[in-house]
């Protein structure tokens, strides 16, 4: 048994170690918003925060989140309400959507860190990998998420 | 409709071909299961008593906006409260039952609103006059009299809600309802965010992968690294203890392993013994094929378009110039790798797909389980990106025969490897052109041969009888550019690879080629790339030249750039819009490329949409820049080498250009597409700066393979 907690709540999991945290979360506690894109950690459509920091959860074995904090995009708040959503339909950001949970985890982790990124931050953070080509709207959603939380704060 | 006339029409529109147009029925439609919706006005829309309007999309969303543009058509017309309309996917099923209510059911060939706006117009149309007339009743006046708009009738003091009257509408006939003109449009041409956005930011949507069925499997599939090949053996046994694995099925040229979890399923597959026949496809070469197909150049070809006389005006010509240019396989790559969930049960078959046709899903489904049409359930869930592939139902044939085999809901797994090898791929070619000049540098000969992998010789045959694939020469057959004597010829040349329909098809490769030799031209005439083009349209392109008047002010056409960065356009019209599109790009001197922006003209006559339709042009630009900058499948041995994002790379954000994208519309009758229109510029436009900046003429795909330092 693998215990861990996602989104706030404990799990006692009955699976191989190894397996990829992607598909526990996915097909063990049907948390199916974190995506499978690539499995090799390549294109972050899989991107969850473990203790807080993005982590590929494809290439993540379930072993290595034994005892930790997951949160997904289902947990990233309870009502679309963090900046990222927020900014994310404000700026109409989406096209397919399947890259988005793990833009929008990677964006929100990224803002955790550095509350006022530049282009040169975003690009260095944002390597997600979206074939709809929504790069121009995720850049500006990523810079009003950062004022929304800016405003949020103060 | 019978069973053979539904296969036969569905057969016909898996490929994106243009069916005869027709009204479909609007009559009192009932869900075939006898459900009760009282609110259900006709069969594209439902309103429950709150207000809430419940429109029916028979397309499906990719990504290009079709759950809000096409509820925007039907709302603008019923005079519908935007803020209470909600976006439901139409029933494939029904549409079958019910004399194909929901029209065609296929998207592609960016033809989601120029197909359907008139019906769904149509439909909104109808639905207002039933919820007039119910009023009307009600209040013992003449309809004429009533107004509705804001999802209320009202007329004099008096008003009704259309959820007060949805029930008495729904049982009201009228007759055909005249629809809007444009100029009296309330919600299309407004900016409106997508509706499906909500759902797409708390990973709350359902993608075809996400689909939880009660007692659900998963199978994961290995094919024949090389297509078409077959399974000789496998040995199960070396798996069948492993934890979870529950079985193999065997496949055409395929192995699926289903176990009680995915990665179980995957990582026994990864380990399953499996001989391969190889098939004819065995020994050959991406590289020996690029040799023929140039080779092939030399040859006769069929005509495809001519005009004057050629070979005379060659023949007299005071110079001429000629180029090859060539262009590789592509995979579509689309985001969520395809699957396909499916319950085969001995009189009804359930299928969850994100997929193009949900009409293919049927008759695919129908004959892998052999079951009647009527009794298959297709469901469609979102896409994660469909660029063509996922109008293609082989995975869903796949699904459905593990289903069958396994008596229990299966969910099937390409994986990303399995994706990109799966075939289906954007066809190769290889493209010849020359042209004449007069002493005076006008061009009075235009040559064209191209040698391309047909796309329809596998899917419809009998199409390509004359020799030219349609596909193949978009782009080619017609030309705008006024030059008096023409000959484009073509040359079908198959390889073992599948080939299909991938975002803009042969618009995809053929601009590319055109536009880049076109400026190639215009160097030997020693005239400015988009003077030259200018000269060459006539006044009957009118709307052409508008776009490249639009173009040339937005992108500060002729100011002067840094050294080692420049500028370089393209124009084309395809899908029933033009599109126009200047590139800035930077090369250092080592040679490494980055497109710094992209400014687009676009003409597609009429917006619904203006958000999503600035969207999927900064789309078609991301995704023909990524396949222009490294796209390309490599064949060794008759297998394709790539496998995944390490080795078939995307644009990541970083490289992105910035985008700037201007309508110019010239609105009348002219409604075009915008999926696809925004893709064939941006190769040959960034290939033409590229040339500005480095005096380096490419040629070929992907940038990648080419040189590009200077000094």
């Amino acid at each position: 048994m693998t215990e861990l907690t996602v989104n706030g709540q404990a799990h006692a999991l009955d699976a191989d170690p190894a397996t990829p945290l992607l598909w526990v979360l996915r097909d063990h506690l049907n948390l199916t918003g974190t995506k499978y894109g690539c499995g090799i950690s390549q294109c972050g459509a899989c991107t969850v925060h473990l203790d807080g920091a993005p982590v590929r959860s494809c290439v993540t074995p379930l072993a290595a989140a034994a005892g930790k904090q997951v949160t997904t995009i289902e947990g990233l708040s309870d009502d679309a309400s963090h900046p990222v959503q927020r900014a994310w339909i404000e700026h109409d950001v989406p096209q397919c959507g399947y890259c988005q949970s793990g833009q929008i985890m990677a964006a929100a982790a990224l803002l955790a860190t550095n509350a006022a990124p530049t282009d040169d931050d975003i690009d260095a953070a944002m390597t997600n990998v979206c074939r709809c080509g929504t790069y121009q709207r995720v850049r500006r959603g990523v810079h009003r998420a950062a004022e929304l939380a800016r405003t949020q704060e103060a | 409709m019978n069973r053979r006339r539904f296969l036969k029409a569905t057969a016909s529109s898996t490929g994106g071909l243009v069916l005869a147009f027709h009204l479909p029925a609007l009559g009192n439609a009932r869900p075939f299961d006898g459900t009760d919706l009282a609110g259900e006005i006709n069969a594209w829309l439902v309103i429950d008593p709150d207000d809430t309007v419940t429109i029916r999309v028979a397309q499906s969303e990719m990504g290009e906006g079709v759950f809000t543009s096409l509820p925007m058509i039907v709302a603008d017309e019923l005079g519908a409260d935007w803020s209470k309309v909600r976006a439901e996917y139409a029933d494939a099923n029904r549409s079958l039952r019910e004399d194909r209510v929901y029209d065609r059911m296929g998207t592609g060939g960016s033809r989601a609103i120029v197909h359907s706006r008139p019906y769904l117009q149509a439909a909104g149309a109808n639905a207002r006059e039933r919820l007039v007339r119910a009023a009307a009743n009600r209040w013992g006046v003449d309809p004429q009299e009533c107004t509705a708009a804001d999802s209320r009738v009202t007329h004099a003091d008096k008003e009704l809600r259309y959820g007060e009257l949805a029930a008495e509408a729904a049982a009201i006939e009228v007759a055909e309802v005249p629809i809007k003109t444009p100029d009296q449009f309330t919600l299309i041409g407004t900016p409106q965010r997508r509706l499906d956005a909500p759902a797409k930011v708390d990973g709350s949507a359902v993608f075809g992968i996400d689909v939880r069925v009660p007692d659900m499997v998963y199978a994961a599939v290995a094919h024949c690294p090389v297509m078409k090949g077959k399974v000789r053996s496998f040995d199960f046994s070396r798996i069948a203890d492993r934890p979870g694995v529950l079985q193999a099925v065997e496949l055409d040229g395929a192995v699926a392993v289903v176990a009680e979890h995915y990665w179980q399923a995957r990582t026994a597959l990864d380990v399953l013994p499996i001989e391969w026949d190889r098939g004819v496809g065995a020994g050959t070469s991406s590289g020996d094929w690029e040799r023929e197909f140039v080779a092939a150049l030399d040859g006769d070809g069929v005509v495809a378009h001519e005009q004057g006389d050629t070979t005379a005006a060659f023949a007299t010509a005071a110079s001429t110039i000629e180029a090859d240019y060539a262009a590789p396989y592509l995979a579509h790559a689309c985001m969520e790798p395809v699957n396909c969930t499916a319950h085969v049960q001995e009189d009804r078959v359930d299928i969850w797909v994100g997929a193009q046709n949900p009409e293919s899903v049927l008759a695919v489904g129908a004959e892998a389980a052999g079951v009647e049409p009527q009794n298959v359930y297709p469901h469609t869930c979102f896409l994660g990106g469909g660029f063509g592939r996922r109008s293609n139902p082989d995975f869903v044939r796949e699904a459905v025969l593990v289903s069958k085999a396994v008596g229990r809901p299966v969910q099937l797994i390409w994986s990303r490897e399995e994706d990109t090898r799966g075939g289906w791929y954007r066809p190769m070619a290889a493209l010849r052109f020359s042209a004449a000049f007069d002493a005076d540098g006008n061009p009075v000969g235009w040559s064209n041969h191209s040698v391309t992998h047909s796309i329809l010789a596998g899917l419809r045959p009998e199409t390509v009888a004359s020799g030219v694939d349609r596909t193949s020469v978009e782009g080619l057959s017609e030309i705008p550019y006024a030059i008096p004597n023409q000959r484009v010829t073509h040359t079908i040349r198959n390889t073992h690879l599948s080939t299909w329909f991938w975002r803009s098809v042969g618009n995809s490769q053929n601009p590319f080629a055109r536009e880049c030799f076109v400026d190639e031209m215009a160097l030997h005439a020693d005239m400015d790339p988009l003077a030259f083009r200018r000269s060459l349209l006539g006044s009957e392109h009118a709307d052409m030249l508008r776009v490249l008047e639009v173009l040339e002010e937005q992108s500060g056409w002729g100011a002067a750039l840094p050294a080692g960065t420049g500028r370089g356009m393209a124009i084309h019209e395809s899908f029933g819009s033009i599109v126009g599109q200047v590139a800035e790009v930077s090369v250092s001197k080592d040679g490494a490329v980055k497109v710094e922006r992209v400014v687009s003209a676009v003409d597609c006559g009429h917006l619904v949409n203006p958000l999503s339709a600035e969207a999927q042009i900064e789309s078609s630009i991301v995704y023909g820049l990524t396949a222009a900058l490294y796209g390309k499948m490599t064949v060794e041995d008759g297998a394709v080498v790539e496998s995944n994002f390490h080795d078939y790379p995307m644009l990541h954000m970083a490289d992105a250009p910035k985008m700037e994208t201007h309508f110019t519309l010239s609105g009348g009758d002219k409604w075009g597409g915008l999926g696809e229109p925004g893709l064939p510029p941006t190769a040959p436009a960034v290939c033409n700066a590229i040339f500005a900046a480095t005096g380096k003429r490419v040629r070929s795909l992907p940038l990648s393979e080419h040189d590009l330092s200077w000094s």
